[in-house]
């Protein structure tokens, strides 16, 4: 899988290498209001009509997908993938290379990146703890040692909000400053935890990297195939009998225009992404056409195997725990910040899972 | 979803959806639900069987309810007895069902309520909140009113022999109403100590079941008249200097809910 490319990145290591030893800001570039972004100059040598070119990871991802088409309109997108070898990969992805190999550096090389958006992360249900830990923490520690030593001005990362784990003793509207306690409550999700803990060393020991942390709450809509998204695709999802905990969407264009303009405003910071809108569980369920499938709920036990039993069709056992308690987050800092606001709501995202039936 | 929408045409009255209509909503969004899980329409299933308690069973008679303002950040500190939060949900009732200026208040509930099928998200919907200083200070940031008990469990699960005895009020309520800039209206409630006088609380079968207390008392609440009476809102600058300066404001406002109690107990004529 690693060395699977279908492009392979030409070396020009001088030109690069030089360019790690030009002296670096060390203090976080100067925020920037709308009117700043648009006007950002070409940053990709004389005669450029791009503002800069913008590594895209996980550039298979519908996120992604979303993402780098509205990137193009003003910068050179390179997408690369690291998730396992495809037959086909859609024509956002440019390479297919693992990061912790070295011909990921000859990326780098090849192309003088003003700025990173890492949307490439293993999900849960993806691969085994270890793997996803080699991938996801080692892999992105790599990536950001890469960004330094190639002079990368800007990254965007983005995480979950399941870093702050499911409990009953959450409180609602979760602010950034909030324990990540899912390091504590669930091991399966500790990668998660360890990703945000490398991003958040670096966006204060490397300041010119202007490190932007985004937490968003389920993205859910078209291509999407998460979790949450997969339940309100199955015209039968389960449900923990007796919980019906309360959610927040985010429709995956609109996660897509939060990442862009968290990008093109550079504030540097750590923030949840969510709307002001929220649905329990089972009328959402409900809202998208599918039949509840009522699982005991105790003793916990007995719902982990129930939730096993069921495979693929259930979210994975550990993760349990997101479908029994209400993990709100509170995205007035993002919106505020980013004067962001999402344009789908609710009902149309639930209604596309309805008209999938 | 079903379910409610099975329950509310057969069982709500025009009055209780005339009440909960009348509530400022301003925090609800486009499917209902408020970020702790408020629901009107649950909130109108639940009012129907809470106001035939409120008027018919506990009989409440509810004093001083101008005090309580329509609007605006309000912390609701009053004294806690009866095993059940019987006191919060008629403190709560009371604020919903003045004739001007109603409001819903939100009630804090106990930490292990929401693991508890069904409990959990049907306490949440009808405004209970679990008792955690962020989600208060988070409410009070959108103008909402609390019902607080500071003494918690040990006023809730206290024997009836000490009965309307004031037990340790905790004083995070103070630290939020400094910090917030949030008036304290002091409520007394007098009756639901005799709803469900407890001669015991059976440690050992509490901790096996994982709950606060086990009381030996009756099945269901008795059915004592209750008086509320709220008190003139009380107002803290945010100048503590230490915790001994907090704590000398909290006994100002257990001496006021003393006296809205002795107050409350001289309005009541029979306990049932």
């Amino acid at each position: 899988m690693s060395d699977g490319k279908r492009k392979q990145p030409a070396r020009r290591g001088a030109s690069a290498a030089a360019s790690s030893e030009t002296v670096r800001r060390k203090t976080p570039a100067r925020r920037r209001t709308e009117a700043e972004a648009q006007a950002r100059p070409a940053g990709n040598g004389i005669g450029s009509e791009t503002r800069g070119k913008v590594l895209v990871t996980g550039a298979a991802g519908a996120l992604a997908q979303h993402v780098i088409a509205l990137l193009r309109e003003h910068y050179d997108v390179v997408g690369v993938e690291f998730r396992g070898v495809q037959a086909e990969y859609p024509d956002t992805v440019d390479y297919v290379v693992d990061f912790n190999t070295r011909p990921f550096e000859d990326v780098f090389r090849e192309h003088g990146f003003m700025a990173i958006i890492h949307l490439g992360r293993i999900r849960f249900t993806q691969s085994t703890r270890n793997r996803r830990y080699s991938a996801n923490v080692v892999g992105t520690a790599r990536l950001l040692r890469l960004a330094l030593k190639y002079g990368v001005e800007q990254v965007i990362a983005l995480s979950t909000y399941h870093v702050y784990g499911a409990d009953a003793r959450n409180p609602s509207l979760i602010d950034e400053e909030y324990p990540m306690r899912a390091a504590n409550l669930m091991r399966e999700v500790v990668d998660a935890v360890e990703l945000e803990n490398l991003f958040n060393i670096h966006l204060y020991k490397h300041p010119e990297l202007n490190i932007s942390i985004l937490r968003p709450c389920n993205i859910a809509g078209p291509g999407i195939n998460n979790e949450i998204s997969r339940m309100l695709s199955q015209p039968v999802a389960p449900c923990l009998f007796g919980f019906s905990p309360l959610m927040q969407f985010i429709h995956v264009e609109d996660m897509a225009r939060a990442v862009v303009r968290s990008f093109e405003r550079n504030h540097p910071g750590v923030y949840n992404v969510a709307p002001d809108d929220y649905v329990a569980y089972q009328d959402a369920l409900q809202q998208a056409g599918c039949r509840r499938l009522f699982l005991p709920s105790v003793p916990p036990a007995l719902a982990r195997r129930a939730v096993r039993a069921l495979g693929r069709y259930a979210p994975p056992d550990y993760l349990i725990d997101f479908f029994k308690y209400a993990v709100i987050i509170d995205g007035s800092l993002f919106a505020r910040t980013f004067d962001f606001e999402p344009e789908h709501s609710l009902t149309e995202l639930l209604s596309h899972y309805r008209g999938l039936k | 979803m079903r379910t409610r929408q099975f329950l509310k045409p057969r069982t709500v009255s025009r009055e209780v959806d005339e009440i909960v209509d009348a509530l400022p909503k301003h925090n609800i969004g486009s499917q209902g639900y408020d970020p702790w899980g408020l629901n009107p329409d649950t909130a109108k299933i639940t009012f129907t069987a809470v106001r035939w308690l409120y008027e018919h069973y506990f009989r409440v008679r509810a004093h001083g309810l101008e005090n309580v303002a329509g609007s605006g950040r309000l912390l609701i500190v009053g004294n806690h007895s009866g095993q059940l939060p019987m006191d919060g949900v008629m403190v709560s009732f009371a604020v919903a069902n003045k004739a001007e200026d109603a409001r819903l208040p939100r009630s804090m509930i106990e930490r292990w309520f929401p693991s508890v099928p069904f409990l959990g998200n049907w306490m949440n919907s009808v405004g209970g909140v679990i008792g955690d200083p962020k989600n208060c200070a988070k409410m009070l940031e959108r103008e909402e009113a609390i019902v607080v008990f500071p003494e918690g469990i040990r006023g809730s699960g206290k024997p009836y022999r000490l009965r309307y005895q004031l037990q340790r009020f905790g004083h995070g309520f103070m630290h939020l109403a400094m910090e917030h800039g949030t008036p304290i209206v002091p409520v007394g409630v007098v009756g639901c100590e005799e709803t469900m006088p407890s001669l015991v609380d059976i440690k050992p079968l509490a901790r096996m079941l994982g709950m606060p207390y086990f009381p030996l008392a009756p099945l269901v609440p008795l059915p004592a008249r209750v008086f509320l009476n709220f008190g003139r809102p009380m107002h803290f600058a945010n100048d503590a200097r230490n915790e001994q300066d907090v704590e000398w404001r909290v006994e100002e406002v257990k001496d006021a809910i003393r006296d809205l109690i002795d107050t409350g107990i001289a309005q009541r004529k029979s306990i049932f």
